[in-house]
Parts: structure tokens; C-alpha cells; sequence
């Protein structure tokens, strides 16, 4: 016989079988509570960075973004455009500045100075913070910071203006500190139009990218040219350095036309006057027999190293973005060295390479770390990190740098560079013009590559490099001296004002 | 004599041998429930400003209207209590305050983010809708052992409002809604509780015949089939809403609900594993054939697999962010993004906004709240006599407690996900009206089993 068990159990406390109901309620409100705490604490962090999850861009772009700076003033903004994704940027000068500062774009991404600076810029670098883990405590951002540039307004926007719609770049630097004082790139873009989520964005993003022009490629740092006879201020300083040449008024002993070692390619000249032409002349006049031999005459070995000393075949510099790397081939037969050493083969530079070989002839030998950010600060303008001037490397002895600076003066002065020259200044530079495309039909770039020095200042304040690549005329008519020169003299001399300016 | 209940004062009473012991009354406890109703609608207040400020910086100019009508409802309800159920459990009102302001917090809170879609006030207009019920409940029923007399009339009328809306549209994906003058009604949330009062009848009737008849498979007492009819009729009727209506949710409902009163009713583990194996046997089939709940399981599964498909995140991946992104303590309220489920998230997914703003804390408390619900109307049921009335207090408590796990369960990625509203917090004026009869019944139980030890109050 059965006892009764269910609800006529008239046992104190309760029946079993209600108790054990109520057990399973307990065990389910455990398997709640124990699954939640999964999910919002030991699963919270999977899923707070899983890729669809919207709440980062929204924190992200829920309030105003930090402002890049140039000579002081904001060149960005941030609209409040209300949605999701309420804060758009903007800039002021957008073309102008855009190599600089790149895109933020709630689409896209974010490129450049927006994109490496982007911790500052939106507010998640910790060191914004008052107190170390406070935004971690209080489950806040920092307003955004802001990041103070090396630029020169004035000098950026000479150089734009210079290059005039041409494709083209300008990169300019302070030699002795590695300030980058201009980055331009041309034809640009208004990194603007990629602000926002609107359909305009798409659109732009299309129409950018089918763009011939490329007008989203900095050509500044992104871009590598054949930098053609500018390369022969490195010729010149490893001939120099390996005692190849002692004297700059010597003759170098140099046929012309120059027969290619160990092949019967004839090397000839724009110039008159290259054959047994001094290393003075031969650079005044940019001979291209002379330095193909001088090259050819210092050795695979010397010339590689000068190149890397220069900054050639370098993957990492950072400016704080990546540098395209410019190379000097490692590996080379005689006549491709004797080439290579005419910034031709297969010798490439970016405008930036070419602006710091012209940096380190002005600053006595030695390379600075080219760099853009001065500084970092909070919002209310407290500075946050501050980027120290370095050396990369020593390019050259200061002996041989001295003689570079006399034979650019004389390129200016008397040579292929007269468009460069400033009154009231000492200016030295090199032409290049350097042939491209298959059996070298592409219209040629014009190089040219400058430093300045105001006739009452202690050292060079500025060295510069130009390319122009579809320098507009005819092909003969092209040449560093015509096309590019005109542009640095206009970064060169902008600068040279404002350092004035502020009682250098 | 002294009169039952009246305490005798201290110093006066003489300690003599022969003075009759007062008989032990119990307290009735209404100040209690008083205090804590006051402190219920100052919680809801205080999320109602919170909002404001965070959202606005300022408290929202209708706060005082909000509190004061939240808080009239609530005293209402408690005169009604005073007035007629005096020796209810104090603890029942003010959770189903506190539940219902706090879910009218929130969907506050998610209307900020569909301007076009204001659901406060229609909840607020319900919630109303369900305390008139309430009082209604608690004056006019004057003993829960009426409801006994109904039980087949229970039964028909639910079965009635279960198959009304199948001949109406679905609704994204579900027949469960009647579109009645503007107004959407879900039958299915008010057949519960009259399903409830059938199983209650039904089982307190037919319990020995369930118990004791029947033959003997090794350890398990199989039933006869005389009373298997009327199980399996259950059994297919909550199959039969799951095909027809696509509501998983209920159909599950609906079965636990029985298994676990005939459990308590019979004391049998064959019942269960019967149930279990019909359950089983079910979902299997159903879970096959119909790719709406198909759909659901392999969502349970894989939650993410829309977004590796390229697609998007789907409403419960949205909702796993949103609990994610409340952590411990939760964003606060107004300053989360639980809107991000689109759909549903006033009502369905209404516990992911809990769980975003307030946290695992503030989901935790929460669950506790629901829990003391339930612990509540266990209570009175283990307290009762009556088989019926026991059977109703832990079916009606049964009942909000699968409804939690159903579907807090199911927005947590514990289980597969059913459409189900979670009681008095998510939008819905059926679910509102009907979690506010099943505490107006579980009021009028508890009054009974507490005053039935009292000498002054025999039923």
C-alpha cells in the first residue's frame, strides 16, 4: 500500500513534492543567474569587441573629436550631425592638409595623422586621463585630445599654391631637428566628404578611388620616383667620403660619351663640357658621364652603404605614419651600378628621402628623424607627450657635407638651379629630371632638392624636395631647373619669412 | 473576556494562574506592505529622473505626474488589500509595483530612441487597466475556493481564447494577437491564468485516480488510460498552439506548467517521465518540421552566424551585446544602446535594457524579485489546506516562474529563444493586466492560508 505523497501529506513544513517543485524554481533561477554572470562578465569582453558590435564607434563618435594643429589653429572640427554615429569631422583647407592629417571616416576608417594619432584624438589614450585608471573606474572617455603638428602653414601653402594643379609632391624640412615643415601632395582631395555616414560618403569613396588622378595617394611619403640627377648628391658624398675624389677642382679623368662598363651603351650628356670635368663643374652642370663613372669607381659595396646612411632601404621610418621604403639596389652589375648611381635603374626615393639627403647635406652630415607631431596634449591644452628631435644616422663626414653645400651653392648660383635663388639668403640645391616608363617614353619628373639659409641665421633653416610629374609643356622643355625649382623657392622662402618672423 | 487579538497592556494584566491565554494572532503586516509600496514607487521615481538627467540633464518635466500616478495605483491597491484580504502576504503588492514601475522606467527609457513610437503611456494606461483588475479581484472574490466551481468553465474558456487567433493574421511570425478596434489583445496570456484554475480543479479532484490506478513497468506506476485522456488532450493541445499559432513560448508554458502540478498534485516521477518523453518526443517533431522554431534552435546555437555570414548581427546577438556591454554595474540608465535590437526590444528583449543599464547587479536583483514572487506563492500554497487552493498558489507561481526562465533564459542564449513577455516589465497590455490578476489571486490565497491559523478570521 502506497502512503499517500503528493498534497495530502500532512507532514510539518510542507509536502515533498512542493518542495522539490520549489527546488527546480531554485535551479532554474541558479542556471539564470549563473548564465548571465557568464554572458556580462567572463563572455563581456568576446563580445564587446566582436566586430558587429556597433557600441565602440558609437562611444567612439559620441562626442567631439580631438582638433590636429598648425601654426596653433585647428585645421579639423567635428559637426554634430545627430544619429547613431553623432560627431562627423571636418576640416578647414581640407586639399591643403589632407597628406597630413588623412580621413576620419565613420565608413573608412581613419589614414594618416587621424589614424596613428587616433588614441589621442578620440579620447582613449590613458594618459588623458587625470588620474591613471580613471576612465576604467568611472566608465567614461576623455575628451578628446589634440595633436599639435610641425607644420608651416605658410610654407605648406606655398607649396600647394606652387605646384598649381600639377601632379606633384613638396616635402620640407627643419634640418636640424627632423621638423617636417611641409607634406604635400597634388592633385588632393577633401578628406571632408568621407566624414559621416551619408550616402555622399559612398559615393565620394568611388569616385576618389576611380580617379585617374589618385588623388588619395600621398605622393609625398607614399609615392617612389626615379629621383634622377638629385641622387648625384649621394654619388658626389660617397666619392667624397671613399676618397675617390679628394679634390673638388681636379679632374676627374671622364670620357664623354661614357661607355658602360664592360658593354658598348653610350652615356652621353645634356651638358657641354663633362669630359674630364671637375667634380665642382661636373655637379654644377649635373654631367651625367662623370658620375656614372664616380659611382661606378667607389663600388657596389661604398655606394650601397652611403644610400642606407641617406636612409635608403629603410622599412621603418615612421613620421609617425609609414614612409614608403626608397631603395638603392643591393645586388648590381657594373653598367647598373654606374645607372644607379644617375638616380636611374632601378634606384627610387620618395619627396621626403630626397628632402632628408638635402637635410643632412645642410645639417653637416648627420640625418634627422623627419617627424610631424610636436606634441600631444589634453583638450584644455595641457601637453600629454612631446616627440624629442633625434639623429638617425650620420650620412656624412661634416667635411664632405661642407663641400656638398659649396657645390649646391655654385649649382644655384651659376649652374642648373638659378630659379631657386633668394635674395637675402644662400641657397643650395640640385636639379634632377629623371626619365621613366618603358624605354623611357613617360613624361620625365623634375626634381629638385634645396636648402636655405637667411643671411643673418646660424645655420639652414629649411631643405626641400620637389617632384613634378607631368610638368606641363613640352618634353624637352622639362627639367628640375624650370619646374620644380620655382616650388621650393616659394616653400623656402616662406619659411625663411616666418622663421624671421619669430626673430631667428 | 478578553477579546481575541486585543493585546493585553503591559502592567495592567494581572499574572494570575486562571487568566485565559489570548489567543495568537497573527499580524497583519498592511504597514509593512504600506512602507514598502512608498519605497517601490520612490525606486521608480528615481529610475524615472535618472533617465532625465542622463539622456536630457534635466529630470523629465512629467516626473510628478509619473510618481504621482504610479503611486496612486499602487494605494489603491493597497486600500483594497486593507479592506478585504487583510492577512495577505505584504511582500506580493509591492514586487509587482516595483516590477511594473521599473518596467515602465525602461520602455521611458527605449521611447527616447523611437520618438515615433511612444509605448509608456500605453503601458502606463494598462497598468491602470490591470490594478482596476486587481481591486476588482480582490473586493469581488471573496474566497479563492469559488473559483473551484468553475474549473470546466476554466477550461473551455481558455481553449476559446487560445484557438480565437488562429483565424487572425500572424504577426511576425505568430498567431497569437487579436487586432480589435486599434487595440492588440494576446489571448493566450489570459488563458493562462484560467488554465491554471483548470489544472488547479481538475487535479485536486481527479489526484487519487492519478495516483493509485494504473500498472506497474519496473519502477515506474504507469497511469491507466481512462486518465491518460485527459494529459494527453494537454499534451496536444500545447502541441497544437505551438503548430498553429507558432508560439513556442506558450506551448512550453503551457506543458511545464501541467507536468509540475501534477507532480505536486500526485507525487508520481512516472508523470514526469511521461511528460517528459511526450515534451521530448514534441519538440522533436516540431522542431523539424516547422522552420519558424527550427529557426530559433539553430539560432541558440550558433548566435553569431548571421554576422559570419555577412549579414548582420541578428536580434539575439544584439542582445548578448547589450548584456555584455552592461558588465557588472551596467552603463547606467539612458546611457546604453540596448536599441540596437531594433525589434521587440520594449517587450521581448526589454530585460537586455535592464541588463545593459543596471548591470548584473541590477539583472540580478531583478531575477531575486521575481524569485521572492515565487517564493511568496509557494508560500502560501505549503500554508493552505485545501488541495485546490494549493495546487492554484503554485500553478500561478509556477507560472511566472517558467514565464522568467522561458524568457530570460532565452534573451541570456540559455535556451532557444521564445516570443514571451517578460511579466510586468515588457510592453504588453494583455501580459501587464494578467500578471496583475495572477498577484490579485495569489493575494487572496495567502490571505487565506495566514488567516485561517487566526481565530478571528474563519473562512
Amino acid at each position: 500500500m502506497n502512503l499517500p505523497r503528493g498534497l495530502d501529506s500532512a507532514r510539518p513544513g510542507g509536502t515533498p513534492t512542493i518542495q522539490r517543485a520549489a527546488a527546480l524554481c531554485a535551479l532554474l533561477l541558479v542556471a539564470l543567474l549563473v548564465n548571465a554572470t557568464r554572458v556580462q562578465i567572463f563572455e563581456a569582453s568576446r563580445y564587446d569587441d566582436n566586430p558587429a558590435n556597433r557600441r565602440q564607434m558609437i562611444a567612439r563618435y559620441g562626442a567631439p573629436r580631438g582638433d590636429i594643429l598648425v601654426d596653433g589653429r585647428a585645421v579639423t572640427g567635428s559637426r554634430d550631425a545627430g544619429g547613431m554615429f553623432r560627431y562627423e569631422r571636418t576640416y578647414t583647407d581640407g586639399p591643403l592638409f589632407a597628406p597630413v592629417t588623412g580621413f576620419a571616416s565613420q565608413v573608412y576608417g581613419t589614414t594618416m595623422l587621424e589614424d596613428t594619432q587616433d588614441a589621442t584624438l578620440a579620447g582613449t589614450d590613458p594618459d588623458l586621463a587625470p588620474f591613471p585608471l580613471w576612465n576604467d573606474v568611472t566608465r567614461t572617455r576623455s575628451s578628446g585630445g589634440n595633436v599639435v603638428t610641425t607644420l608651416n602653414g605658410a610654407a605648406q601653402r606655398a607649396a600647394y599654391q606652387a605646384l598649381g594643379g600639377r601632379s606633384g609632391a613638396v616635402a620640407a624640412i627643419e634640418p636640424s631637428t627632423g621638423r617636417i615643415l611641409a607634406l604635400v601632395s597634388a592633385p588632393s582631395y577633401d578628406p571632408g566628404e568621407l566624414s559621416g555616414s551619408r550616402d555622399s560618403v559612398a559615393r565620394a569613396w568611388e569616385r576618389l578611388n576611380a580617379d585617374a588622378g589618385k588623388p588619395m595617394l600621398n605622393r609625398a611619403i607614399r609615392q617612389t620616383y626615379p629621383p634622377g640627377s638629385t641622387f648625384k648628391v649621394v654619388t658626389a658624398a660617397a666619392a667624397l667620403d671613399a676618397g675617390v675624389v679628394r679634390d673638388l677642382d681636379e679632374s676627374t679623368d671622364s670620357p664623354d660619351p661614357y661607355l658602360l662598363p664592360g658593354t658598348t651603351t653610350r652615356l652621353t650628356n645634356e651638358a657641354r663640357g663633362c669630359e674630364d670635368a671637375s667634380l665642382r663643374y661636373a655637379f654644377e652642370w649635373s654631367c651625367n658621364t662623370v658620375f656614372a663613372k664616380l659611382g661606378f669607381e667607389v663600388g657596389l659595396r661604398n655606394m650601397t652603404q652611403a644610400a642606407e646612411r641617406f636612409g635608403f632601404n629603410d622599412q621603418r621610418l615612421r613620421i609617425p605614419f609609414s614612409v614608403a621604403q626608397s631603395t638603392f639596389e643591393r645586388k648590381l652589375d657594373g653598367p647598373q651600378l654606374a645607372l644607379s648611381s644617375i638616380g636611374q635603374f632601378d634606384t627610387r626615393a620618395t619627396p621626403l628621402q630626397m628632402a632628408m639627403i638635402a637635410g643632412a647635406v645642410a645639417g653637416d652630415g648627420s640625418v634627422s628623424a623627419p617627424y610631424l607631431v610636436d606634441r600631444t596634449t589634453t583638450k584644455s591644452g595641457d601637453t600629454v607627450s612631446a616627440t624629442e628631435p633625434r639623429t638617425l644616422r650620420r650620412a656624412m663626414s661634416p667635411a664632405t657635407a661642407a663641400a656638398l653645400r659649396e657645390m649646391m651653392v655654385n649649382a644655384v648660383q651659376e649652374g642648373t638651379g638659378q630659379n631657386a635663388m633668394i635674395p637675402g639668403a644662400t641657397v643650395g640645391g640640385k636639379t634632377g629630371t629623371a626619365q621613366h616608363g618603358v624605354g623611357n617614353s613617360g613624361t620625365p619628373y623634375a626634381w629638385f632638392i634645396s636648402w636655405a639659409q637667411a643671411d643673418d641665421a646660424m645655420e639652414p633653416g629649411v631643405a626641400v624636395a620637389v617632384v613634378v610629374e607631368d610638368a606641363a609643356g613640352e618634353r624637352g622643355e622639362i627639367s628640375g631647373g624650370g619646374d620644380a625649382a620655382p616650388i621650393a623657392r616659394s616653400v623656402m622662402q616662406a619659411v625663411l619669412e616666418s622663421q624671421r618672423g619669430m626673430g631667428r | 473576556m478578553i477579546e481575541p487579538g486585543t493585546p493585553g497592556l503591559p502592567g495592567t494584566r494581572t499574572e494570575t494562574d486562571d487568566a485565559p491565554a489570548p489567543a495568537l494572532r497573527l499580524p497583519r503586516r498592511r504597514g509593512v506592505e504600506f512602507a514598502l509600496i512608498v519605497l517601490a514607487v520612490l525606486i521608480s521615481m528615481y529610475g524615472y529622473c535618472a533617465v532625465g538627467l542622463a539622456t536630457q540633464g534635466t529630470v523629465p518635466p512629467g516626473a510628478t505626474r509619473y510618481g504621482a500616478g504610479l503611486g496612486v495605483l499602487a494605494l489603491l491597491a493597497h486600500c483594497a488589500v486593507r479592506l478585504r484580504a487583510p492577512y495577505a502576504d505584504p511582500l506580493l503588492l509591492p514586487i509587482a509595483v516595483l516590477l511594473n514601475g521599473v518596467g515602465l522606467v525602461l520602455i521611458y527609457r527605449l521611447d527616447l530612441e523611437t520618438p515615433g513610437d511612444r509605448a509608456a503611456p500605453t503601458q502606463l494606461y494598462w497598468s491602470t487597466v490591470g490594478v482596476a483588475l486587481f481591486i476588482a479581484v480582490v473586493l469581488l472574490l471573496r474566497h479563492h475556493r469559488v473559483l473551484q466551481r468553475y474549473t470546466y468553465v476554466c477550461v473551455v474558456a481558455a481553449l476559446a481564447l487560445l484557438t480565437l487567433p488562429i483565424f487572425f493574421p500572424a504577426v511576425n511570425g505568430a498567431r497569437i494577437w487579436l487586432r480589435i478596434a486599434g487595440f492588440s489583445i494576446q489571448p493566450g496570456e489570459f488563458a493562462k491564468v484560467l488554465l491554471a484554475v483548470f489544472f488547479a480543479g481538475y487535479l485536486a479532484a481527479n489526484r487519487h485516480a492519478l495516483a493509485y490506478t494504473g500498472r506497474r513497468v519496473w519502477r515506474l506506476q504507469l497511469p491507466t488510460g481512462r486518465v491518460l485522456g485527459p494529459v494527453v488532450a494537454i499534451w496536444l493541445l500545447s502541441v497544437g498552439v505551438l503548430v498553429l499559432e507558432r508560439d513556442l513560448g506558450t506551448s512550453l508554458l503551457f506543458f511545464g506548467l501541467f507536468v509540475v502540478l501534477l507532480y505536486v498534485a500526485t507525487g508520481r516521477t512516472g508523470w514526469i517521465a511521461v511528460g517528459l518523453l511526450l515534451a521530448v518526443a514534441g519538440a522533436l517533431a516540431v522542431g523539424r518540421l516547422e522552420p519558424h522554431v527550427h529557426a530559433r534552435v539553430a539560432d541558440w546555437l550558433h548566435p553569431f552566424a548571421s554576422i559570419d555570414a555577412g549579414i548582420g548581427p541578428n536580434q539575439l546577438a544584439q542582445s548578448l551585446f547589450a548584456f555584455a556591454a552592461g558588465g557588472a554595474l551596467g552603463t547606467g540608465l539612458g546611457l546604453g544602446h540596448s536599441i540596437l535590437i531594433g525589434f521587440a526590444a520594449k517587450s521581448d528583449f526589454i530585460l537586455a535594457t535592464a541588463g545593459e543599464e543596471l548591470g548584473l547587479a541590477g539583472l540580478s536583483a531583478l531575477f531575486l524579485l521575481y524569485a521572492l514572487l515565487v517564493e511568496r506563492g509557494y508560500r502560501a500554497g505549503l500554508a493552505l489546506r485545501d488541495p485546490f487552493g494549493r495546487l492554484l498558489a503554485i500553478g500561478l507561481a509556477s507560472i511566472v516562474a517558467l514565464q522568467v526562465f522561458v524568457i530570460a533564459g532565452g534573451v541570456t542564449g540559455l535556451i532557444p529563444l521564445t516570443g514571451m513577455a517578460m511579466p510586468f516589465l515588457a510592453q504588453g497590455g494583455s501580459s501587464v493586466v494578467t500578471n496583475w490578476i495572477i498577484v490579485a489571486l495569489l493575494i487572496r490565497i495567502s490571505d487565506s492560508a495566514r488567516s485561517q491559523y487566526d481565530g478571528t478570521a474563519v473562512p
